[in-house]
């Protein structure tokens, strides 16, 4: 394929002067695009976090890392068995994963209509956005106690935590990304006499598709960050507290069992919002190719 | 002052009246001071001027894009308006059929946006990005787009100037075929005085605020060749402040005169 490219191009344009050249001359210049990433190779992603598992397993085999430090990763594997036969670990993680998916439900949910609402007009705006911006200088961990007095400690509390952990990110990027929507399309809708529905559906959404999804890669992972902290408030169960009583007992392996599901979960998450990316704005011509 | 040699012809109620059209951007001064115009239906208007005589805040004037914009007058446009800018101005997340489909309530929208689509020479792209258009296709696409509306007047700013020259002479072949079809009344603001003859029943060229030239364009054939087409196009360029020997010598390098291509 480049191949054939080149040898037409080489019919046209000979890379070499004719002059110079002994005869007909190949032309090997790169077809690519010479500035940006590159073409995408298949399952590129894995290759960081596989190195990653690599120098671990090296250096806890070769002993430059103590188990005291860092448990081994096989040591890890085995306290994953014996967690999960012994002590229900795919409960807990069920447990977390639906906190965490119904404050992210929620965040996002609320994050977009504020951002709409505060993004399309002057009275959201004046309402809506000094208290986001107040709210994002907050530092979740001091609210928490407020929280505990008004949700109780149960269910509603940490969902209602994550929920607003989450709701920062979609905002900020989802409003940011808004009013950077080119005016000329809201000239162009009012000549179409689009209504405002239509409008936010046709333009804005579409338009603010890109902040949305930059800001749902960043919530998906406060989401789960927020478990472990929600989580170690009169928690049964969940990941978070698992690494909580983990702690108090001094099991390091456990601890780093959880870090790991962490790991992973966030990984797979961000995989998976960025597949969504490249499906969702197939119409954009970028570097991503 | 003014010469009116065009005008409405017919008693026929026109599809644009403006009158006593004010505009102005700043307390320096006015940009349209007085404007009176009169567009018949189904009429082809061009406008011309300088730059910064208005014919941009007209046709914004027109297409009720002005709102911010400090003036009074009085301005009468159909209902059914459509604008072709300089830019195709597709939504760039929409595929073609429905970018042209966009805002028109219709049961048959579809049906009615693929017809469009096939007028102007893009039959079969429905499915197409707008970045994988050219200059040309992406402006022929805004065509479609202003034209599934079957629009009574279409204001038109400038809708050529991006384009290479080649284009634009296709693009010019189009948007006639197209007025010919459904005969909208056209506004067609430009700074080509060619494009203009080529295209335009009537020629209005603005200065100082209002309309200064009115010419009714009476040739048998649109081509730069045609008798008198060299003749209109001096006085026009004569209109705008430019002298005939730059007209000939500067204006239009390596183009025959069409003066002297016909000997009567």
């Amino acid at each position: 394929m480049t191949a054939a490219t080149a040898a037409t191009r080489a019919d046209v344009a000979p890379a070499v002067p004719p002059s110079r050249a002994g005869g007909p001359h190949p032309d090997v210049r790169v077809v690519r695009r010479r500035l940006g990433p590159g073409p995408r190779t298949r399952l590129s992603f894995w290759v960081g976090p596989l190195l990653l598992l690599a120098v671990w397993a090296v250096g806890s085999w070769a002993g430059f890392i103590s188990p005291a430090v860092l448990t081994a990763p096989w040591d890890v594997a085995k306290e994953f068995q014996n967690q999960w036969v012994d002590h229900d670990l795919l409960g807990n993680i069920g447990t977390s994963l639906r906190r965490s998916v119904l404050g992210l439900t929620l965040g996002v949910l609320g994050g977009v209509v504020l951002a709409v609402a505060s993004g399309l007009s002057r009275v959201g705006e004046a309402l809506i956005d000094g208290p986001i911006q107040i709210k994002r200088s907050i530092p979740t961990l001091a609210l928490i106690p407020l929280f505990v007095a008004w949700f109780g400690i149960g269910e509603s509390m940490k969902v209602t935590t994550i929920a607003l952990i989450t709701l920062i990110p979609i905002y900020v990027n989802t409003h940011n990304a808004l009013r950077g929507i080119d005016g000329r399309y809201a000239e162009l809708a009012e000549t179409l006499d689009v209504g405002r529905v239509e409008f936010v559906r046709n333009v804005v959404l579409p338009g603010a598709l890109p902040g949305f999804l930059l800001g749902l890669r960043f919530a998906v992972t406060v989401s789960l960050l927020g478990l472990v902290v929600v989580e170690q408030f009169n928690s049964e169960s969940g990941i978070g507290h698992v690494m909580t009583l983990a702690q108090q007992y001094g099991q390091t392996s456990v601890i780093v069992v959880g870090l790991v599901i962490y790991g992973v979960f966030g990984f797979l998450a961000d995989t998976a919002v960025r597949l969504i990316e490249r499906r969702a704005l197939s119409w954009r011509r970028t570097l991503e190719g | 002052m003014a010469t009116h040699p065009g005008g409405l012809t017919s008693t026929e109620a026109p599809a644009v009246r403006v009158r006593d059209l004010h505009r102005s951007f700043n307390r320096s001064g006015g940009v349209l001071e007085g404007l009176d115009l009169d567009v018949a239906p189904g009429e082809f208007v061009a406008v011309l001027g300088r730059s910064g005589t208005g014919k941009s805040t007209l046709l914004r004037a027109l297409a009720g894009l002005d709102r911010d914009v400090d003036g009074y007058g009085e301005i009468e446009v159909p209902v059914a308006v459509s604008v072709v800018f300089q830019d195709s101005r597709l939504l760039p997340w929409k595929r073609l059929l429905d970018n042209v489909t966009f805002g028109l309530r219709a049961p048959d929208a579809d049906e009615r946006g693929r017809r469009a689509l096939a007028e102007v020479g893009l039959a079969g792209r429905e499915r197409a990005w707008p970045y994988e258009l050219s200059g040309g296709e992406a402006q022929r696409a805004s065509l479609a787009r202003s034209l599934v509306r079957e629009p009574q007047l279409l204001l038109a700013d400038e809708p050529f100037g991006a384009l290479d020259a080649l284009t634009r002479i296709k693009m010019h072949e189009l948007l006639r075929r197209l007025c010919e079809v459904h005969r909208p009344a056209v506004l067609l603001v430009t700074h080509d005085v060619d494009e203009a003859i080529v295209l335009a029943d009537r020629i209005v060229v603005l200065d100082g605020g209002t309309v200064q030239t009115d010419v009714r364009v009476e040739l048998t054939q649109r081509s730069p060749v045609a008798p008198g087409f060299g003749e209109l196009r001096d006085f026009l360029l004569g209109r705008l402040g430019v002298q005939e020997h730059l007209g000939a010598d500067f204006i239009a390098p390596g183009r025959r005169r069409a003066t002297s291509a016909t000997p009567s």
